[in-house]
């Protein structure tokens, strides 16, 4: 929470002067009364109509002065707040690419992005509503009790009761009623999310007939959201009737009272009605702040979660550069890896060595630990057990951004990103030429189609790239992956879009035009792997079996089973 | 808009009791609150100078002025109290309703509206009315006694002030127009900025592991740093013009206050002349009065900005409400002892009016029967699932199953005789054995396990952080495989009378497809099945298999005479191998 007040810091003259110049509004804004007062006591008794004249006219030059005053401060409010959001907003993504897989994991990319984009709004314009309102009410209640104080201490005594009293019971009903605003809330995600839910299994509901528990259920969420609400209503409810009474009983107790001390002599007919004003500007500036009170706890909770990013390390880095000495491109020596609060390892006692240039096969079923194999070499995660070495180094050590622009990498899940196909093509190289990007579409299989749209490589890809057929956008990512001569390329899973053929002519090209790079095949099919030098049969986690195609169809279980599945099918029986 | 807030109304007449209170307590609250400057000032006149109090009096009048504040405290309180019940109960309801009836559309109407905008609909534009019509409503209400009321006691007081201040009341709404009207453009920039900026963030933060992957990160941070900064300058400006409303308003507000004080106190002095004679009590009062008078406009603007918000909410609800229901089918048959016979009978179906899709389909289907439906993407084999299930109704011919024409049929019996699941899985957030006993409530723990176990789900569920009692939603992590295999085991918990299987194994790998297999094949015993998919392999043993063509059947028959046949399936099929 502390460390984000540091982004406020090159707006220090804003945050001073701005809440100033609120208080020379505030304080033009008190003297208008206390003028008023002059004008009963001095222009009315006396019938003197110049000072009537003379002193509204100063009213209006306040009113000028206070308007001035209130501009020059909403502006530096809107100033700092912009400016501490961008800044705050420029650290958090530049925090974020800093951050690993595992620290992305546990918060999720759609939270990450929520609290990039709208937590972030709501601190800053936390921030500006502070600096505009949260300062302006203490300085109106303080201003209006000083003012109290000056035209009659004893009298002022009501002041301090009734200011006081009306604050503690703002304080109290905020302190009932957040965590109650809270629940409510959870409240209406909950029913949101059982909408969501709903509309995406319509077919699923309905097949199995439970449209009444549906509805059952999602009645017995609302009834919670209105029992919270009313709940919480009732007691903010009390708010403004009771800062309305205390107020203005306050204004009985200063009439009484009041009439006491003029009838000692001791105050004036004006200078009472100045007194009933500022009673009431002080109940009007402790509504604003009640009602300002809701849009600090938002903000609140908004820079917790802003905080809660900023609290996760960045990812270690090492400083090592290639040195091209290994012998083993890719060595995994006894690796072992669970994901954070997993029950159990991902992936158990991985050994293998690679030599540049070898094509390895992984293979196995669903949730096998394939993926997560081929992720530790990258040092996504970072492995809990054993070594994972790269170019004759542990991942560890190395500097992570040379080590990852030494790899292709295409995941499984395509995604391809709102822009040309040439800025997608250009990923892995800022500057890669129109040649070298036609190369890889080429190797990918992809300049067949690319070449045949209209706009070739300045085609206009949309989000997620939804003016594409599945297969064509898996062989874009493949293609982005291979541009800039990565030394290893990873395929994670990333043909399963395409048919047997262009599979393997896929196969065939990445052989012929890739010669001397490794290539890290993850893969359902044993066809596609047939070739490969070395493959690692991964079950529940654990290799099964690692040989070549061959050796593995002699002896490994696993690895005949999932051939003779696929063999079957093929030969139709 | 009228029509749209009479039928928010209607919701709300079953608490019309707390509507007529809200009103009543508002007239008497604010009408109360309104004479405490009028014994205000009239104390202040009995507190002429030293000597010169009327102490009898100003204890009667402060008395009188403690009570009339109580009072209003306490109706203040009452019109909260049901205002709160009036808003929150029927928003419920309206809610309610909504769910409902997203449960009795047809699914044509699921299908064709945007996901995240029905949810929307349903909660965010549902708290917009709830917020803005019955709240403001109420505020509404109160600014326009509080402005009558004041008008009258200044009018009371002295009619030709009062005159004055309702002249210089356009003032106020003069300066507030024109300065939204500047703010209005760049406030529309700033938005579009956001929008871009979230669209950035979704894009690049939401695929944060390629990113990290493609080293992307400098030339990302880049990009985002234009578009931040961009906003922020933007955002300056637009928050700037805004917030000059307030600061204008009061300043004119507090140009009223001295033209008032002026004319009241040259009155109180005499000098002039057509103003009339006026107490120092009297210009307390009246100055009191013009700083109530002016608050409700800038409330009352808000409130109507907030108002058009709301009705647009509501005809965007109604919208939905309004949508044609699926028939009534209480008083029909239930399907009983089904047979598993289905027959098409020159059924005719398309989504679209223009594009014809199913023409003259007719099959029938012996009990106990597996039909596979093969053919290219958008030949119709969902469609044929769609109609038999009846999530869309068919336009000619007639479905028979176990003899019985299924519109005759309750819907839920109909539906209830087949087991189904589809390429796109559902789960829901709960746990993994609440998501499987969904078709069967008051499985136990081992019927559940013993599912699990049968389409190989136990090994991944059992490393799960808490196992079957992981609560799991559609994004918790599950790969899409996984899901599926939970969405099969959810079947074999119901063991229904019939199958559909929609591309049920896409996402799952060959191995444990092969070896879930064994388990359909067990469970289709003696069923009447429907597999769709697109791997023909897993289709193979079905003893009749339908090929497809823009909705027509082209072939027809079990694969080895189709393969004999030579013709579209043979060539679909052998595409797969051509390696």
């Amino acid at each position: 929470m502390k460390k984000l007040l540091k982004y406020l810091k090159n707006y220090k003259k804003e945050l001073i002067f701005g809440p100033f110049f609120k208080l020379l509004e505030a304080i033009f804004e008190l003297i208008v009364p206390f003028v008023m007062a002059n004008i009963i006591d001095k222009g009315i008794a006396g019938g003197d109509t110049a000072y009537i004249l003379k002193m509204c006219g100063v009213i209006v030059i306040l009113g000028i002065c206070g308007l001035g005053f209130a501009l020059t401060c909403q502006y530096l409010a809107a100033k700092c707040a912009y400016g501490f959001g961008t800044e705050l907003r420029r650290a958090m993504y530049s925090h974020i690419n800093s951050l690993s897989h595992s620290s992305v994991d546990k918060i999720g990319t759609a939270s990450l992005v929520n609290r990039l984009t709208n937590d972030t709004n709501t601190v800053q314009n936390g921030v500006n509503m502070f600096i505009r309102l949260a300062v302006r009410a203490p300085f109106l209640v303080i201003g209006a009790a000083v003012m109290a104080v000056t035209i009659d201490v004893k009298l002022s005594l009501i002041f301090f009761i009734a200011a006081p009293l009306i604050s503690a019971i703002i304080f109290v009903i905020m302190r009932k009623t957040v965590p109650m605003y809270k629940k409510t809330q959870q409240n209406l995600d909950r029913a949101a999310l059982l909408t969501r839910e709903n509309i995406e299994g319509t077919r699923v509901i309905r097949a199995f007939s439970r449209q009444q528990e549906e509805i059952r259920e999602f009645g017995t969420a609302v009834d919670d959201i209105a029992e919270s609400s009313i709940a919480v209503g009732k007691i903010s409810a009390i708010l403004n009737p009771a800062a309305f009474m205390i107020m203005n009983l306050g204004i009985v107790a200063i009439v009484w009272f009041g009439g006491v001390r003029i009838d000692a002599g001791n105050l004036t007919q004006g200078e009472l009605t100045a007194f009933t004003n500022y009673m009431t500007q002080i109940l009007l500036a402790l509504v604003v702040l009640a009602n300002l009170i809701v849009t600090f706890t938002k903000a609140f909770a908004s820079a917790n979660r802003v905080s809660e990013v900023f609290d996760l390390p960045p990812e270690e880095n090492g400083s090592l550069s290639p040195s091209g000495s290994g012998v083993n491109i890719i060595e995994f020596r006894n690796v072992s890896f669970a994901y954070d609060g997993a029950g159990d390892s991902s992936v158990r006692g991985l050994s293998f060595e690679l030599k540049a240039g070898e094509m390895l096969g992984i293979i196995g079923g669903t949730g096998s630990g394939k993926s997560t194999a081929a992720a530790l070499i990258p040092c996504f995660y970072r492995a809990t057990e054993g070594e994972v070495l790269v170019d004759g180094a542990n991942v560890l050590d190395w500097d992570r951004d040379v080590l990852r622009s030494m790899i292709g990498f295409v995941p499984q899940k395509t995604v391809l990103f709102t822009g040309t196909v040439r800025e997608n093509m250009r990923w892995r190289k800022a500057d890669a030429s129109d040649e070298e990007i036609v190369a890889a579409l080429k190797t990918a299989q992809a300049w067949e189609f690319v070449e045949k749209m209209p706009d070739g490589l300045d085609t206009f890809i949309a989000q997620g790239g939804r003016n594409l057929s599945g297969g064509q956008k898996q062989r874009i990512a493949i293609a982005r992956a291979l541009v800039g001569a990565p030394k290893i390329i990873i395929l994670d899973d990333s043909t399963s879009a395409l048919d047997y053929a262009t599979d393997l002519r896929l196969r065939k090209a990445i052989n012929e035009d890739m010669e001397g790079t490794t290539v890290i095949m993850i893969s359902q099919r044993t066809t596609s792997l047939k070739d490969a030098d070395k493959i690692i049969v991964m079950d529940d986690g654990e290799p099964a079996g690692i040989g070549t195609h061959e050796e593995l169809l002699l002896g490994c279980g696993v690895y005949r089973e999932i051939y003779d599945s696929q063999m079957n099918e093929k030969e139709g029986n | 808009m009228f029509v749209t807030l009479k039928r928010i109304f209607s919701y709300a007449r079953p608490y019309m009791a707390y509507f007529i209170l809200t009103l009543i307590c508002a007239v008497i609250g604010v009408s109360l609150s309104l004479t405490a400057p009028v014994f205000i000032g009239k104390a202040v006149d009995c507190c002429v100078g030293k000597g010169l109090v009327d102490f009898p009096e100003l204890g009667k009048i402060a008395a009188e002025l403690a009570a009339m504040v109580i009072g209003s405290g306490i109706f203040q309180w009452l019109m909260s109290l049901c205002t709160n019940k009036l808003a929150f109960l029927t928003v419920r309801d309206l809610r309610s309703d909504a769910f409902a009836k997203l449960e009795r559309v047809p699914l044509r109407f699921i299908d064709r509206t945007t996901k995240g905008e029905l949810t929307s609909r349903v909660i965010n534009d549902i708290e917009i009315i709830s917020d803005g019509l019955l709240q403001g409503f109420t505020q509404f209400f109160s600014g326009i006694i509080t402005i009558l009321g004041t008008l009258i006691f200044m009018m009371f007081i002295n009619f030709k002030i009062a005159i004055v201040v309702v002249l210089l009341t356009p003032l106020s709404f003069l300066a507030a127009s024109k300065i939204t009207k500047a703010t209005h453009n760049s406030y529309a920039r700033q938005s579009q900025m956001r929008g871009e900026m979230v669209s950035f963030a979704e894009e690049m933060a939401g695929n944060q592991k390629i990113v990290k992957a493609f080293v992307y990160d400098s030339r990302a941070e880049e990009r985002f740093e234009k578009i931040n900064s961009e906003y922020g300058k933007i955002g300056v400006k637009a928050t700037f013009f805004s917030s000059m409303t307030n600061p204008t308003t009061r300043f004119v507000n507090g140009l009223i206050y001295a033209a008032v004080g002026l004319m009241g106190s040259l009155g109180a002095v005499g000098s002039l002349s057509f103003v009339g004679r006026m107490t120092v009590g009297n210009l307390s009062s009246f100055l009191a009065y013009s700083n109530q008078y002016t608050k409700p406009f800038n409330e009352i603007s808000g409130v109507f900005a907030e108002l058009q918000n709301a009705v647009a909410s509501a005809q965007r609800v109604f919208s939905v409400l309004d949508e044609e229901e699926v028939s009534d089918d209480s008083g029909k048959a239930v399907l009983e002892n089904c047979s598993g016979a289905v027959t098409f009978e020159n059924v005719f179906f398309s989504y679209d009016p223009k594009v014809r899709l199913i023409q003259d389909f007719s099959l029938d289907v012996k009990p106990g029967q597996r039909i596979a439906i093969v053919g290219p993407t958008g030949c119709g084999k969902s469609t044929i699932i769609n109609l038999l299930l009846r999530f869309y109704d068919i336009e000619k011919g007639r479905i028979l199953i176990s003899g019985k024409n299924i519109s005759d049929i309750t819907r839920d019996s109909l539906r209830s005789s087949f087991g189904m699941v589809l390429q796109e899985t559902w789960v829901f957030t709960g746990t993994v054995a609440e998501n499987i006993s969904y078709g069967r409530d008051g499985a136990s723990m081992e019927e559940i396990i013993a599912a699990a176990k049968s389409v190989h789900a136990h090994g991944f569920i059992k490393r799960l952080p808490k196992g079957y009692d992981t609560v799991i939603s559609e994004d918790s992590g599950l790969s899409q495989g996984q899901k599926q295999l939970i969405c099969i085991a959810r079947i074999m918990l119901m063991n229904p009378p019939m199958l559909i299987l929609d591309e049920a194994t896409s996402s799952i790998d060959l191995r444990t497809e092969h070896r879930i297999q064994r388990a359909f094949i067990k469970l289709m015993e003696g069923k009447t099945s429907f597999i769709i998919a697109h791997r023909l392999s897993t289709i193979k043993n079905s003893d009749v298999i339908l090929v497809l063509k823009n909705g027509n059947i082209v072939e027809q028959g079990s694969h080895s005479s189709l393969m004999k046949q030579d013709g579209f399936y043979a060539r679909l099929y052998n595409s797969q191998f051509a390696s």
